[in-house]
């Protein structure tokens, strides 16, 4: 494909590989427009609206799927974008939490009397910017994926305009965010100086055969890129707005930065870092080993003495970044295989937990203390029962998707003799199992004399969550007895580069 | 690989085209599943359920025992696998040799017994289907010749267990619950690191497949010392944890004392199994080399733990908490017979799982049973018990003097191999061993004593004696108790082949090392002369 020399003949577009992401965005902006023509739109329209064009997304992807697996990887657009397994598979995953998100926002905004559709435009368009950074095949690309991705995202987290915590999250977002958007701009134009190039397959063709005597610029580049990225994974030492942003901002949209956002930085850590910059990962490996210690230590630890539940999915949530970065650490195909069926537990098991969380959290948005849950098993069975194995599956207890997610992850870790680095995982893994264990704990073993009273405040869940909690917590257990779809699947969606 | 598997398989040629392995676990997850769904009003059909579920599995387990072919009990019979996850070479490998048998035929067993011994104050729906699904877990891990599958049992057992410890139990429930879960789980953390390390390892010295099957691996012995040495730590830790070794021992006694009756009596007749049968399968046999360089620090651990254990059962006051620490001693032993590393010593320590779970098991019901009566299990609460309740006292004694190791009773057979081996193994080890067995009289006479003896005054001289239904219960366990001590012949000989099979794969695999016996030890018991007899026999 490199060898084909006369490119400017003519630019290829492949419509049906975009259908994706035309599909995500086209219905965000139609969405938009229709409600600034239309006075009144019934309340139930745009959630449904972006249930539809979610599910739409998945529907398409099936034989998107099949034509990739049968024609092979490609690009199109000059280069600058591909279409490939790994690239359907995250679309995928971000559909599935577009879906959930805006199952859990209806009722979530009509709770709150917060009117309007710009939280779905803004969640369909954020979509379609990570869809763009999972395709990106040109690190411009890229950029232009995480800033859509990014901007809709801020806005999200101010979503609660009575909430202060809601208007504190987003900015607090938005400029640590800005600082990492201007650490990987400048990380790529060092890769850019150091290569001559931004798109990633002569990049990569340029590192795998170049000598470099001077690689002070690239290493450079690599590690501006790292912080940028880890930024949007929270990887520690990046973390610090996470704990702080997840428990301002409103819980579905929590439930979008945990499952959708996450997805879409790991599948471009994979494709800049494994894919890309593969024949380099003698240098950045040792770096992201780093990461991935401090952040599966650090999630778990410091999630210990959290008594906000939501800051304790929060911190849980950087230990499971944690874990992800050990499959990138690898830099096998094993790695990103395990880190991409790790992507698919991890969606389910995120948008399950918050869906539990916007329940609880009931009017305003603001119980989910520890205090909060105390008794629940007595009042809410089913609904405790459902957030009790999400916890465990997040725990990486056998026979849940959460294992099926560790053990991918450990086994490519191991297969890359990174003894160490798999052994401190499932440590931290042991001390994240006392956090949920203490949410269990307090639904399951606390419920005699004045808390039952904070549990039977617990409103019965609308139809929205209690779907997605539903759906969640049974592939969550399916998965975790018979994981061949999920793994077979990401085994299969290799990503791969495929020049202009 | 190959050469080992099929041959795994063909063993089962007796076999039987029911599957037997899988269906000791299905049975007890159908009965939970069928308890979880069955109508709210209806508690009774409930329990009918989980009553069906585990006696089948029981009966499941004693059929299993007769089918089961003593001429190759060294062989891995009724083996089955199908895969699961095909990409790392994770199947459902199952078989079963002399060494689970006995441990299979204990927890179905146990499970109907326990489930008998005590009803739920609350949530009945919850506690059966929790009962039913450790059942399957347990059954799992003495079933499961994959080491990856092997490890999921081992890790999903923690969950039921802590549910029935924290919702059901007595006191300080919730810190003893959590206590157990995270040390266990911290335990066993790494032994995932070293099951993988150990099967891409294997996979790379033998140029094949992924693979986590346990016979391919053990007889391949591809592992470098060192790496084996590491990676058997790994699995040692779990072990200990969950056996539990001194000094790892300190969630036990919590976990045993605030679990309710049928959680104690499976967690010390089943679930500390899960650690000795592990250091058995997949210690000795999966690292010989290792076991062997290690055996010296479990020896001393384990001799530390037998006089530990039954020095601090003699100071406590809680009737329940000293059965808790007289596991810790008679763990010790078992221990100690397996590092002995010779026939007598591991085919003693297997015997010990066995007797330990009965007689512990049974001495755990009684406790519950004067619970219920009067409601203290502070010993100088109680007293004079044999006045009002003679036939309890009676049983009590009974079930005291075979934990204790009286001749004629079942704890007897397996501490004198035990002693036996360890004696052959290393002389002044067994010295101090036996100086626990001592100890052991100590304690349990002197509970019994101010118990049972002197005057009954208050309540206890009013409390009802043992009723018909918790004789019933009591019964099997007490037929086993004298049948194991008189005539542990049947027992034995399915045992043996196995045993010896497994010390015969040590002293191939580690040079230098041969089994230690001496004439003295191989004539001094009929138990260990007939084992050699048949041993030879093959």
């Amino acid at each position: 494909m490199l060898a084909h020399t006369g490119h400017a003949s003519a630019m290829v577009i492949l419509w049906w590989a975009l259908i994706p992401l035309l599909v995500l965005s086209l219905a965000g902006l139609l969405l938009l427009t229709v409600a600034s023509l239309v006075r009144r739109l019934p309340s139930w329209l745009p959630a449904a609206w972006t249930v539809v064009a979610g599910l739409a997304v998945l529907v398409s992807l099936v034989p998107l799927w099949d034509r990739v697996q049968d024609e092979g990887p490609r690009s199109y657009l000059a280069g600058a974008v591909a279409v490939d397994g790994s690239v359907l598979f995250v679309t995928g995953l971000l559909a599935v939490a577009v879906v959930a998100t805006a199952l859990l926002a209806r009722p979530y905004l009509e709770r709150e009397d917060l009117p309007g559709v710009e939280p779905y435009v803004l969640l369909l368009l954020s979509a379609a910017g990570g869809v763009v950074m999972a395709s990106a095949n040109d690190l411009i690309v890229l950029f232009l994926g995480l800033e859509v991705l990014s901007i809709a995202v801020y806005v999200l987290a101010a979503l609660h305009l009575r909430r202060i915590q809601s208007q504190e999250a987003a900015l607090k977002y938005f400029v640590l965010g800005a600082f990492a958007s201007a650490f990987l701009l400048y990380g790529i134009a060092l890769v850019y100086g150091a290569t001559g190039s931004t798109a990633l397959g002569r990049i990569s063709a340029h590192l795998s055969s170049a000598v470099l005597l001077e690689d002070g610029m690239l290493l450079a580049g690599f590690a501006l890129l790292l912080v940028g990225l880890g930024f949007k994974v929270a990887a520690v030492p990046f973390h610090a707005w996470t704990p702080d942003v997840y428990q301002g901002a409103p819980t579905p949209v929590v439930a979008w930065m945990a499952a959708g956002v996450k997805a879409a930085g790991f599948a471009a850590l994979l494709r800049v870092f494994v894919l890309t910059f593969g024949s380099w990962s003698g240098e950045w490996g040792p770096a992201v080993w780093g990461l991935a210690v401090l952040t599966v230590l650090g999630g778990s630890v410091v999630a210990v003495v959290q008594i906000d539940v939501k800051r304790m999915l929060a911190y849980s949530s950087i230990a499971h970044a944690g874990f992800l970065l050990v499959g990138v650490q690898a830099s096998s195909e094993r790695g990103t295989a395990a880190v991409l069926a790790y992507l698919g537990a991890y969606t389910l098991l995120a948008c399950g937990s918050f869906a539990v969380l916007t329940v609880v959290g009931g009017t305003g948005d603001d119980r989910h203390g520890l205090d909060a849950y105390r008794g629940l098993a007595a009042r809410r069975p089913w609904l405790a029962g459902a957030f009790a194995v999400l916890l465990l599956g997040q725990a990486g207890v056998p026979f849940t998707a959460g294992f099926v997610a560790k053990f991918g992850v450990i086994a490519a870790a191991v297969e890359g003799e990174s003894y160490w680095l798999a052994g401190v995982a499932m440590l931290a893994a042991a001390v994240a199992a006392f956090v949920y264990l203490r949410i269990i704990v307090a639904m399951y073993l606390e419920g005699d004399g004045d808390h039952e009273e904070a549990a039977a405040e617990v409103e019965a869940a609308p139809w929205g969550p209690r779907l997605v909690i539903t759906v969640a917590v049974l592939l969550v257990l399916v998965l975790g007895v018979v994981p061949g779809p999920l793994v077979d699947l990401a085994r299969d969606a290799v990503p791969a580069l495929v020049g202009a | 690989m190959s050469a080992v598997s099929p041959s795994v398989l063909a063993a089962s040629g007796t076999a039987v085209s029911f599957p037997i392995l899988p269906a000791l676990m299905a049975v007890p997850l159908l009965g939970a599943l069928l308890v979880l769904v069955a109508p709210r009003q209806r508690p009774e059909l409930r329990k009918l359920t989980a009553v069906l579920a585990t006696v089948t599995t029981g009966a499941l387990s004693l059929w299993l025992l007769r089918a089961f072919d003593t001429q190759h009990a060294a062989d891995f019979q009724f083996a089955s696998r199908h895969a699961w996850l095909d990409d790392l070479g994770v199947s459902w490998l199952f078989g079963v040799d002399g060494i689970s048998l006995f441990l299979v035929v204990l927890t179905g067993v146990l499970f109907p017994i326990a489930l008998f011994a005590s009803d739920p104050e609350h949530d009945d729906r919850a506690y059966y289907a929790w009962l039913l699904v450790l059942e399957a877990g347990c059954m799992g891990v003495f079933l499961s010749l994959d080491l990856v599958v092997f490890f999921l049992c081992f890790e999903v057992v923690l969950v039921p267990m802590y549910f029935l410890i924290g919702r059901w139990g007595h006191g300080n429930r919730t810190y003893a619950a959590t206590k157990f879960f995270l040390y266990t789980m911290a335990g066993s953390a790494l032994m995932l690191v070293g099951i993988l390390t150990l099967g891409f390892l294997h996979a790379d010295a033998t140029g094949g497949a992924v693979t986590f099957d346990l016979i391919a691996i053990a007889e391949a012995q591809s592992l470098s010392t060192g790496a084996a040495r590491w990676v058997f730590l790994a699995f040692a830790l779990a072990f200990a944890v969950k056996v539990p070794i001194f000094p790892l021992h300190t969630w036990l006694p919590h976990a045993h004392t605030e679990a309710p009756t049928a959680g104690s009596v499976i967690l010390a007749g089943v679930l500390l199994k899960l650690g000795t049968y592990g250091f058995l399968r997949f210690g000795l046999y999966l690292f010989p080399e290792a076991t062997h360089h290690f055996a010296p620090v479990f020896l001393v651990l384990g001799v530390v733990g037998i006089v530990y254990g039954a020095v601090v059962a003699t100071m406590q006051k809680d009737l329940k908490r000293l059965v808790a620490y007289s596991s810790v001693a008679h763990l010790g032993f078992i221990v100690v017979g397996t590092f002995a590393l010779n026939t007598e010593g591991i085919e003693g320590g297997l015997l010990q799982m066995v007797n330990h779970g009965i007689s512990t098991g049974a001495l755990f019901i009684l406790v519950g049973m004067l619970y219920e009566r009067r409601h203290t299990r502070q010993i100088d609460e109680l007293g004079g018990l044999q006045r009002s309740a003679p036939k309890l006292a009676a049983v009590f004694m009974v079930v005291m003097l075979s934990s204790i190791g009286l001749p004629g009773l079942n704890g007897f057979v397996g501490e004198f191999l035990v002693l036996v081996g360890t004696f052959n193994a290393h002389r002044w080890y067994a010295v101090v061993a036996a100086g626990g067995v001592v100890l052991a009289a100590l304690y349990l006479l002197w509970a019994y004593q101010r118990v049972f003896h002197g005057p009954a005054d208050g309540e206890n001289a009013t409390m009802p004696d043992l009723r018909l239904r918790e004789g019933l219960v009591l019964a099997p366990l007490l037929a086993l108790i004298v049948v194991l001590g008189v005539y542990p012949k049947p027992v034995i000989e399915r045992m043996e082949p196995a045993v010896d099979a497994l010390v015969e794969h040590i002293e191939h695999h580690v040079d230098g090392f041969h089994e230690p016996t001496s004439r003295l030890g191989a004539d001094l018991g009929v138990e260990s002369g007939d084992a050699h007899d048949s041993g030879d026999g093959h």
